[in-house]
């Protein structure tokens, strides 16, 4: 299973995606931003966290329009699995690859610290590793964090079963308290709380490992 | 040429920037202040010399980049 990780200027979770992916049995190639092209045969585009372009106009904008953004969108329009983590779930907004956007957190505080989830839906190759309803904690470290779509939107995601993960208790001002969504062929995720930084004993918490693993477990059987 | 855009959060998006803007108001003594809302200007100097081929063009970069019509409304003011 090929994985690529694409990389910003200003991406900073670059690396422990990777670590994290390849943990989890996949190969995994680098992706730089100007690239026009992902690596050839690439099940799966990881987007990680940070704060490509310094997060200049809107969080994720321009990335979501540089090179490798248009071949992520193409890769997704031909049906391939994406994975946006933080940064990576704004990009994925901007490019129109998932409804909604990511605001400032209601408190206007940036958030640093674990937090407590809910799986909403096991219906996806990210999540069918977890129980329904499963609790799960994952770091959260973000500043613009806060989903908001408007009423039909979320009727829409509510019905497909597309939220992915909530959060368990209210933490940035999140409609619905919607932590993660899923694209409507289910092949695309976005989320902001950080799986890869809970895929390691060392990391104080390995509930991530579940949604690496079964994913690369998913394409490879593919 | 000149365009001047303005973005805004939608009527019904939740402004927490202009609801902080407008408790520090109150706090420094303004009052009668009811409402806040921040967003941003972008000025762009356009070298099209046709004004109507000018408001096409921004209009297509608000679409595309300036506002995240998501969230934003723009207003376009060409001088």
């Amino acid at each position: 299973m090929k994985a690529a990780v694409v990389v910003f200027p200003g991406s900073n979770c670059d690396r422990d995606l990777a670590v994290a992916l390849r943990n989890a049995g996949a190969e995994v190639t680098m992706a730089w931003h100007k690239d026009d092209a992902l690596p050839p045969g690439t099940d799966l585009v990881a987007v990680p966290g940070g704060f490509s372009f310094g997060d200049y106009l809107r969080c994720g904008a321009i990335a979501a329009r540089s090179p490798i953004g248009t071949a992520v969108q193409a890769h997704a329009r031909r049906g391939g699995y994406v994975l946006g983590v933080c940064n990576g779930f704004q990009v994925l907004t901007e490019m129109g690859l998932l409804p909604g956007a990511l605001m400032r957190n209601a408190g206007l505080k940036f958030i640093c610290r674990e937090a407590a989830l809910r799986v909403a839906t096991t219906n996806s190759a990210f999540t069918e590793g977890y129980e329904a309803g499963q609790e799960v904690r994952f770091p959260v470290a973000h500043h613009d964090g806060n989903y908001f779509a408007d009423d039909e939107t979320l009727a829409r995601l509510r019905d497909e079963d597309r939220v992915a993960f909530t959060y368990a208790s209210s933490l940035n001002g999140s409609v619905e308290d919607i932590a993660g969504v899923l694209s409507a062929n289910r092949r695309v995720l976005g989320l902001m709380p950080h799986p890869e930084r809970a895929a390691d004993p060392g990391h104080g918490g390995t509930d991530g490992l579940a949604l690496f693993r079964g994913l690369v477990g998913q394409l490879a059987a593919a | 040429m000149k365009a001047t855009v303005t973005v805004m959060l939608k009527n019904g998006v939740l402004d927490p920037q202009g609801e902080a803007v407008r408790r520090a108001l109150g706090s420094l003594g303004f009052e009668g202040v009811h409402g806040v809302r921040q967003g941003k200007v972008i000025e762009l100097d356009l070298t099209a010399a046709d004004r109507a081929a000018a408001e096409t063009e921004v209009r297509a970069m608000c679409e595309k980049l300036l506002a995240n019509t998501v969230i934003e409304s723009y207003r376009i003011e060409i001088a």
